[in-house]
């Protein structure tokens, strides 16, 4: 019976999978962590009425529509994220964009942030600049890409289960920016229309068109191999305007991958988009 | 290593709340009801309580008007633990002089993230 039998697959299987995440997102899937393809498509398996990993594997290779395929990419790929993730960070992209408007004024800051997921990111990026407007600071444009529609489709509702909503989010936040709904929680549509969403490759697409002064992509190379990590960082560069922002996640780095950034010494943790024909330490001294 | 107190008249949350707690290097103490809670608090203040709302004897709302009006020099955090999930709730809780609030069913990570925002973990 499809609804308790065990759904293992072969390697042959398990490895097909695999290949199909990789090529279509440029995420990896450890060996030590090839459990996880079983646990994330079971629902989709027994969804289908399949029995095995090996009949989903089945069905992928006769269908003829993209559909299947794209769900099985969305279930296999990593989604962890949270409101305020590591909060002092946000506070110190906050500071960072206070300085540049000072040094810009009347122009708009544009930010990015890449992988967002089901967009806690971009929307804890919205309310902390909503937040700071009343201290005179202008709010940026933020466009939110991901590779996964589904997690977009999930980001523009901006519905949260009560487990999600309260990982990392204050309390005062929560009954400032949603409403209670059906068990869920639902963003005030006017924070979510703060954020444009795009869907967005990392491992293929170009940038999104324009510079940013600061980029986001936290928690995202590191499920990459060297090769794509360093060519994403490429494309993020392209991304930056000169004397603009990358900020990666807190295992993260550019160093050893990159020659377009150098720490910053002004924002702990964030790294400086530089020329890398100019010689690091002139470019440095534009942010101080 | 830091205190916390946990209030809930089920012994089973109070299970639940101490092991996620202890893995998060809180010493644990447990109280029934607000009474006994207020009573723990005014002998040894901890550094945060888990706060049920309703419970025999004195409700969760009734202890922190309690803790309000005994003078302790330094209150302790109050993150209120429930099943009462309508905004109304909240923000009485929170008028009320709660500093965070957790909606049941919790897990590790809700509870770690709220001990976080109010910087106690």
């Amino acid at each position: 019976m499809p609804g308790s039998a065990p759904i293992q697959g072969s390697a042959a299987a398990m490895n097909m999978i695999a290949a199909l995440l990789e090529q279509r997102t440029g995420q990896q899937i450890a060996a030590n962590r090839a459990w996880r393809i079983e646990t994330a498509l079971k629902p989709l398996i027994r969804e289908r009425g399949l029995a095995t990993l090996d009949e989903l594997v089945a069905a992928l290779v006769v269908s003829r529509t993209p559909e299947l395929s794209e769900m099985v990419v969305d279930a296999l790929l990593n989604q962890e994220t949270s409101f305020f993730r590591d909060a002092a960070v946000l506070e110190s992209i906050g500071d960072a964009a206070w300085e540049m408007q000072a040094e810009m004024p009347g122009r708009r800051l544009r930010l990015w942030s890449a992988g967002c997921s089901t967009g806690q990111e971009p929307l804890s990026l919205a309310m902390m600049f909503t937040e700071r407007e009343s201290k005179g600071q202008s709010p940026p444009e933020i466009i939110a890409t991901d590779v996964s529609g589904a997690a977009l489709a999930r980001a523009r509702a901006g519905r949260y289960s009560q487990f999600e909503i309260q990982r990392g989010l204050s309390v005062l936040r929560m009954i400032s920016w949603f409403e209670g709904s059906g068990g869920e929680w639902v963003a005030n549509p006017e924070l979510v229309r703060k954020v444009q969403y795009r869907q967005h490759n990392l491992a293929g697409d170009g940038p999104p068109p324009g510079r940013f002064d600061i980029v986001l992509c936290r928690n995202v190379l590191l499920y990459f191999s060297a090769a794509l990590r360093r060519k994403v960082l490429d494309t993020l560069a392209a991304a930056v305007r000169p004397g603009g922002l990358l900020v990666l996640g807190a295992g993260e780095t550019v160093i050893g991958l990159s020659d377009h950034f150098v720490p910053s010494e002004r924002f702990r943790g964030l790294y400086q988009a530089v020329d890398p024909g100019t010689p690091a330490h002139s470019t440095r001294l534009a942010l101080r | 290593m830091k205190t916390c107190l946990v209030v809930d008249d089920s012994k089973v949350i109070r299970k639940v709340a101490r092991h996620i707690l202890e893995t998060l290097d809180f010493q644990v103490r447990e109280a029934g009801d607000g009474r006994e809670a207020l009573d723990s608090c005014l002998a040894t203040p901890p550094d945060v309580i888990l706060l049920d709302w309703n419970m025999p004897v004195m409700s969760g709302m009734d202890f922190l008007r309690a803790l309000k009006d005994s003078g302790l020099p330094q209150r302790p955090k109050v993150v209120f633990c429930t099943t009462e999930n309508g905004m109304a709730y909240i923000r009485a809780a929170i008028e009320a002089g709660a500093d965070e609030y957790v909606m049941k069913p919790f897990d590790r990570e809700t509870l770690e993230s709220k001990l976080q925002i109010v910087g106690v973990a």
